[in-house]
């Protein structure tokens, strides 16, 4: 604001009109001099690397030693004890969540204090180095707010991620003076190493009342089931040393234990173990010789060889996580990031995130009765089960172990996935390393069910003016038994379809469909006329299938509704050549492609085709007016991972009468075309998901030595 | 005018300079000041000094927080075991695990009292133990114990409710404190609070309950079940009420309510505002006070009306036509309506605070239920409309595969609960949360076989990994003449020719020793002979020297090309877990004599493929051999065929496939047993019999044959009174190279062998 007023003083302009002219260009002068002052400053200011260079003198410098200090009375209030039966549903105030479209709690994070007691003794560490970049993490995420009247959960600044680190009551006492405290509702304190000697509790012994307990030792009677969050013990080892991931398979020890404070009886087991087995087992201990300045938590050390640690790990294929006076171990960590399968052996442990992570998959868990029999237990797993409990191990520490970061806003995401159940995040996401989700597949119709035939199915005819043949291709269809509506999409917008006296008489109903623009994806909409699911897509001059032959591929669509099923059978090939997929039409001993000039397949995929199709497929197939069928059959591949089925052995589709440049064309450039598609929509799909195979469907008594007439579908065409 | 002038320049000059040291940075905050300011507040500051922030522990404090002197591990557990005992028990403390060692998993029921009353549901909970795998008479080998004193309805006001029990159970020797035993439950407590006492103590027992409530559940021991009538079927199920996946999936109806509304009491608090979501559109929410003898006494203002709506509507139809079905808590916390949403693919939507769901530790509910919470009744309307088409499709499947595999049926029920419990003994021989909750479920998927997706045949979509490029040909050979037979050598030499056999494994069903290595034929594949008993069923044994995914069984007498087998194979590959085959066979509903038969007639259809000569995975192996119980595998040793396709349809739901094949087997002698049902033409003559694998081909077909195949008429029946349904599925095809007996050159077909007639 003074500011704004000196530059008011300034102001010339004014003034000017009142001085001789001879002042005036003297003036002028002088203000632009001012002025170009003015913007000279304003560059020299506002110059973008002044901004960062400038920042921590423009915001007040503000260090952690100069945050506000808060006297606590000796007498002001201690919280109960953390209640044990605690759960969302008693302790938690579900109202200040709210519904909202995105799904997402809102946390508000309080600012930072140093507590003191009356004599001016500090109560704790003001923060850890850890603490500090989880608020940083939490802040910098979507669930942060500022606005502590829209916040769902409250995260206190105050540290206790070591409890050893500060003085129980006073922090139950500081936790109790925060503004929203409210018995610790909605509140969720971070700890990591709970308790102290000599019994060492395995939850944070500050009382808490109804707070949230993200805890990095929860024995299974003090964790709350979908109250607590079950958080690993941070090892900043994991920020300090790169361990690059190895690929999994067999290495030099089977398994290897490096905790350095066992338990004399845990340690005698084990040395029993190696006694029993040899080579394979490595016990490490602490270094006893160690020169100076050798840092003791990075060297490890058996009889007179000394190791790296953490590097160690990667030499081994399992690794042991042994209880110590705490459940939760900083070394679960180290050994998921050297990839090396954890055997966890802590009873009553529970694991870190286990609310939604499958420990199954990542590690071998084994009773401390049963130490003694590790090694044949480790033996009994397949050799291809650790590979993938290795990679499993390692895309644990990656995605939930590696940073505050990562701890955080699991933690946090846990907890939105318990307040808005209905969004919350699958098993699969939660658990599938990332190569996994790229190539696996999850089925939209995954149910195993055969449809009832007594449905039918409904035929689209997309046409444009060929009515005579068109009006052909109704009749035969309508002769297909199961056949329950003719829908005809009429793709003409200068031409209106026949009056309704001139349309075949058929059984079932027929209903034309005009359409506002010629394109090519009319003919997968899902209209609503469509009642079934079966949908059979077929060209206005497909006229030489049969009865028999439609019915049929009808009843094989009932077996596979998830495929398509189709008449017409295509190929795709790699030609080495140019290095690029090729369109093949010529007739193989494969198929991966059926085209949907006559083709079953489900209603869902003409839903998929309109609304989910990736890319610009769609848009492209319209404007080239070519390729809509490619493209369904990269789509339903794709959503499915399955294979196309070609029936019966039909594969010549022209008509005799058509010319030849109509249909399906096997002229040169509608190749070069059609391979075009190939290789565009592999490109945009990111990988080529049609399947090869080399089988076709025909009725079970086809060409069989058999009375014709006592066969389900005598009238199969041949080619 | 020259000093005035200096005056303003110099003025000019002075404010000029001024600006330029302090002003751009006042300026600055001026520009900046709304949004720096707030931000600055907004978010957690970066500290100056954070790089110099210490540790929240020191490097070894985090490695070695040991404190040896305290109590060693040995002494803590024993300790533990003193604590934690009764409502804190846990396996590790309540749970001895030495019992199931020696004789593994087995299951005692005490023998019944025939004094005691027992409840239907009861009974069929005792018969479920008994019929599955893991039943034993005898108490000295068992691992867990169920006591014979019916406890599902502890309601003392109820008729079934039995005096006593504390006393009873003091009087067995074998109940230990309740260790090792596991206490079903349906009811407990009653009116006014239905608290989740069972009027006895269950000491340490496991207790297998519906309606838990979280708060006395014991994690990781007791077992949360699903309320079911006492008219819920003992084994199979009714199948679920979803036939097709209809696109949209929406239905009528989007969420639905019928029931009782209280009026005062427990659980009121929830079925009292049921009534405020109601629309009379799509979100149908119906409540009666009618219940009770003294509902009139509470009667509100809203009764009557809501009593009339509540008539309009028919329970049965709104399940059928709504996508979702509120399923709130009653005066306990489960209610009846769980598994009748579950198996109409109505979605549950659960008002039930603290309800720990059934089965829990295994299901993910979050994939076929949207747990709601009973404070924000309100908000649900919304919340299950924002829910997309793709997530209701993927729901109502996952509510069918669910109930099918776990709910529809007592049985299943109650062997659900026994593998949970199994699975805790060898937490690294259990099922991960994966292969419970993808088809065909943990029931089915046995982790004694593997723990690894990729080893069994169903999860490689999933997985995105695909079955192994090779296969193990298992050829059963009883005992000839002695020396080797023209056909096992002409089998060994096609099967041996394929590019995709990796071995091929004898078993060497015979008391005569096996022919010496030099009269076997030299194959490019090593060639293994397994000496195996005369018992049928020693053909489905998991013998470790399969290695391969796909296993062909054959029998000597089957005669193969080299071509056949590759084809049949890479169709195999398409469909792993199915059973890929040459010969099949049908059933079919015999109308007149009530009860099923089949046929080897040539019919349109197919159901069964011979193990004669047929492609599957050797999954299938181990899943014939653990999954039956002993008594049922051996006493149907006469068809072992049929039962190991009942097995893989009971599995996939899916029928077996059947492909091309060079010659037809021809079937004449067993038309006097086949049922004349009319849908197969006159069977032509020919030199094939069925079953050759265990009737000599010496003996004469026509009565020893027929016999068998009577017999296999009658263990048709027993396995689909075993399974309590009839789990065989009917295909219409076959898969035959795409250029199958096409006009094309021969030199074009990849398997022309197969066209020659």
């Amino acid at each position: 604001i003074m500011c704004a007023s000196a530059k008011y003083n300034t102001r010339g302009p004014a003034l000017i009109p009142r001085m001789k002219t001879k002042h005036r260009i003297y003036y002028i002068t002088l203000f632009s001099i001012v002025l170009l002052g003015l913007i000279a400053t304003g560059i020299f200011q506002f110059w973008p690397h002044s901004i960062e260079s400038s920042n921590d003198w423009t915001i007040e410098k503000r260090s952690v030693h100069d945050v506000p200090l808060v006297k606590l009375p000796a007498d002001s209030p201690i919280p109960e004890r953390g209640d044990l039966s605690c759960r969302m549903h008693t302790c938690f105030d579900v109202y200040r969540c709210g519904f909202n479209p995105k799904n997402k709690i809102k946390v508000y994070i309080y600012s930072l204090k140093k507590y003191v007691d009356e004599y001016g003794t500090s109560v704790s560490n003001t923060i850890s180095r850890e603490y500090n970049e989880l608020l940083t993490a939490i802040s910098d995420s979507e669930f942060y707010t500022d606005d502590v009247n829209r916040a769902c959960l409250f995260v206190p600044s105050i540290d206790v991620l070591n409890q050893n680190a500060l003085r129980i009551k006073e922090t139950a006492q500081a936790l109790a003076q925060l503004s929203r405290w409210d018995r610790g509702t909605n509140h969720l304190l971070f700890n990591m190493l709970p308790g102290g000697p000599p019994d060492y509790n395995t939850a944070l012994d500050v009382p808490r009342d109804r707070a949230l307990l993200a805890g990095g030792g929860f024995s299974t009677w003090t964790y709350r089931q979908g109250y607590d969050v079950s958080i690993p013990v941070y090892s900043p080892l994991s920020a300090e040393v790169d361990l690059p991931e190895r690929g999994p398979g067999p290495r030099r020890y089977y398994v290897l234990s490096s905790q350095m404070s066992l338990h004399p009886e845990y340690r005698s087991e084990l040395e029993a173990l190696q006694a029993e087995n040899g080579e394979s087992v490595l016990i490490l201990d602490k270094c006893t010789n160690l020169s100076d300045g050798v840092p003791a938590v990075r060297k490890r050390c058996h009889k007179n060889q000394v190791f790296d640690y953490p590097q160690v790990l990667q030499e081994s294929t399992f690794c042991v996580v042994l209880r110590d006076a705490r459940l939760g171990q900083a070394v679960l960590s180290d050994v998921l990031q050297a990839g090396c399968v954890p055997v966890i052996i802590a009873d009553s442990y529970i694991l870190p995130f286990s609310e939604v992570l499958d420990w199954k998959r990542a590690s071998v868990v084994i009773p401390e009765e049963k130490m003694p029999e590790m090694y044949s237990i480790l033996q009994s797993v397949p050799q291809r089960q650790i590979e993938e409990m290795q990679r499993q191990a390692r895309w644990f520490w990656e995605a939930y172990f590696r940073s505050m970061k990562a701890i955080a806003l699991a933690t946090l995401q846990i907890i939105n996935d318990r307040i808005y159940p209905y969004a919350a995040i699958s098993y699969e996401d939660w658990n599938d390393p990332p190569a996994v989700k790229w190539s696996s597949v999850s089925n939209p119709l995954f149910l195993p069910l055969i449809p009832p035939q007594s449905q039918g199915f409904t035929a689209i005819v997309l046409t444009y003016d060929r009515v005579e043949s068109l009006f052909r291709v109704i009749t035969e269809v309508s002769k297909v038994p199961s056949l329950s509506k003719l829908l005809v999409v009429w793709n003409n917008q200068n031409k209106n379809p026949p009056e309704e006296s001139l349309w075949p008489k058929i059984r079932v109903p027929l209903k034309v469909v005009r359409t506002a623009e010629n394109k090519l994806s009319n003919r997968f909409f899902p209209y609503d006329e469509i009642e079934t699911e079966a949908v059979l897509a077929i060209d206005d001059d497909i006229i030489m299938l049969t009865s028999d032959e439609l019915q049929f591929g009808y009843e094989v669509w009932r077996e596979f509704p998830d495929r398509l099923v189709g008449y017409p059978g295509r190929l795709h090939l790699w030609d080495h050549e140019m290095n690029k997929w090729k369109y093949e039409s010529e007739w193989t001993n494969e198929v991966s492609m059926v085209l949907t000039g006559a083709a079953f397949y489900h209603k869902y995929f003409n839903y998929l085709y309109t609304y989910k199709m990736p890319g610009d497929i769609k848009n492209w197939v319209d404007a080239h007016m070519n390729c809509e069928d490619i493209a369904m059959n990269f789509l339903v591949a794709n959503v499915t991972g399955k294979s196309v089925i070609k029936v019966t052995p039909r594969k010549k589709f022209k008509c005799p009468e058509c010319t030849a440049i109509d249909g399906l064309s096997l002229d040169q450039t509608h190749m070069v075309e059609r391979s075009e598609c190939i290789n565009k929509f592999a490109s945009v799909f990111g990988t080529m998901p049609l399947k090869v195979v080399e089988h076709r469907a025909d009725p079970v008594l086809y060409k069989d030595d058999f009375p014709e007439k006592l066969k389900s579908f005598p009238n199969i065409g041949s080619l | 005018m020259q000093t005035r002038k200096k005056y303003i320049f110099l003025t000019l000059l002075a404010s000029w300079l001024l600006l330029f040291f302090f002003g751009g940075d006042q300026l600055r905050r001026f520009a900046f000041f709304s949004e720096r300011k707030a931000e600055s507040q907004r978010n957690w500051p970066h500290w100056t000094d954070q790089s110099f922030l210490k540790s929240f522990a020191d490097p070894e404090e985090l490695q070695s927080n040991g404190d040896p002197s305290v109590l060693s591990p040995r002494e803590r557990r024993a300790a533990q075991l003193s604590i934690y005992k009764n409502s804190r028990c846990r396996m590790e403390t309540c749970f001895d695990f030495s019992r199931c060692e020696k004789h593994g998993f087995r299951v005692f029921t005490y023998p019944r009292d025939r004094d005691q009353p027992i409840s239907e549901s009861y009974s069929k909970i005792l018969t479920s133990i008994e019929r599955s795998r893991y039943y034993t008479p005898n108490p000295k080998e068992a691992c867990l114990f169920i006591l014979s004193i019916d406890t599902l309805d502890r309601d003392h006001l109820s008729g079934q409710y039995i005096h006593n029990v504390d006393e009873k159970i003091r009087g067995f020797p074998l109940w230990n404190s309740g260790r090792n035993h596991l206490i079903f439950n349906l009811y407990s407590g009653t009116w006014p609070n239905y608290t989740e006492d069972l009027g006895f103590d269950i000491g340490q027992a496991i207790l297998a309950k519906a309606s838990f409530y979280t708060e006395s559940f014991r994690p990781g021991f007791d077992i949360s079940i699903p309320l079911f009538p006492k008219d819920h079927p003992q084994r199979g199920g009714k199948r679920g009420w979803l036939y097709q996946d209809s696109v949209p999936p929406k239905k009528k109806y989007l969420l639905v309510f019928k029931g009782k509304r209280y009026l005062t009491g427990i659980g009121s608090g929830t079925r009292n505002a049921l009534h405020h979501i109601h629309n009379g559109k799509d979100i149908i929410s119906l409540t009666t006070c009618k219940h009770g003898k003294d509902w009139e006494r509470h009667k509100d203002t809203r009764c009557d009306k809501d009593n009339v709506n509540y008539e309009k509507f028919d329970y049965q139809e709104l399940l059928h036509n709504s996508t979702f079905c509120i399923v709130p808590r009653g005066r306990r916390l489960g209610s009846f309506r769980f598994l009748e949403a579950l198996q109409a693919a109505c979605i549950p939507v659960l008002l039930s605070d603290g309800w720990e769901l059934p089965f829990a530790e295994a299901i993910d509910w979050g994939k076929a239920a949207v747990v709601g919470n009973e404070r924000l009744l309100l908000q649900i309307p919304s919340a299950v409309r924002c829910i997309h088409p793709e997530r209701v499709l993927a729901f109502q499947q996952q509510t069918q595969f669910l109930w099918d595999a776990y709910f529809s049926s007592v049985d299943k029920i109650v062997h659900t609960t026994l593998e949970i419990i199994k699975d805790r003994l060898l937490q690294h021989r259990s099922r991960s949360r994966f292969l419970w909750n993808t088809l065909p479920g943990g029931l089915l998927a046995l982790p004694h076989f593997s723990t690894h997706f990729g080893d069994f045949p169903f999860y490689h979509l999933q997985r995105g990994s695909s079955p192994s490029k090779k296969f193990t040909a298992f050829i059963r050979a009883t005992c000839t003449a002695g020396s080797l037979s023209q056909p096992i050598l002409r089998l060994i030499q096609a099967v041996s020719g394929s590019q995709y056999c990796a071995q091929i494994l004898v078993l060497w069903s015979c008391e005569k020793p096996p022919p010496p290595s030099g009269k076997w034929p030299q194959t490019t594949v090593p060639l293994t002979v397994i000496q195996g008993s005369s018992k049928v069923s020693d053909r489905f044994f998991p013998y470790a020297a399969i290695q391969t995914d796909a296993v062909l069984s054959l029998d000597e007498h089957t005669s193969l090309s080299t071509s056949e087998v590759d084809f049949a194979f890479v169709v195999w590959r398409s469909f792993p877990d199915r059973i890929v085959g040459f010969s099949a066979q049908s059933h079919f509903w015999d109308a007149e004599q009530r009860r099923w038969g089949y046929t080897s007639k040539w019919t349109n259809e197919l159901s069964i493929i011979l193990t004669t000569a047929a492609f599957y995975h050797r999954y299938y192996h181990s899943l014939f051999t653990e999954y039956l119980p002993v008594g049922l595998r051996d006493g149907l040793a006469a068809c072992e065929d049929i039962l190991m396709n009942i097995l893989v349809a009971a599995v996939t739901k899916l029928p077996p496939i059947k492909v091309a094949q060079r010659k037809q087997h021809k079937e004449a002698v067993l038309q006097q047993v086949g049922h004349e049902d009319g849908d197969a033409g006159t069977p032509l003559a020919g030199e094939w019999s069925p079953s050759p694998a265990w009737s000599p081909p010496a003996k004469g077909k026509g009565t020893a044959g027929g016999r068998h195949f009577s017999q296999q008429q009658d263990c048709l029946n027993q396995l689909v009174d075993w399974f309590g349904y009839m789990p065989l599925v009917s295909s219409q095809l076959r898969l035959d190279p795409v250029l199958f007996k096409d006009q094309v050159s021969i030199l074009r077909k990849k398997y022309p062998h197969l066209d020659k007639p």
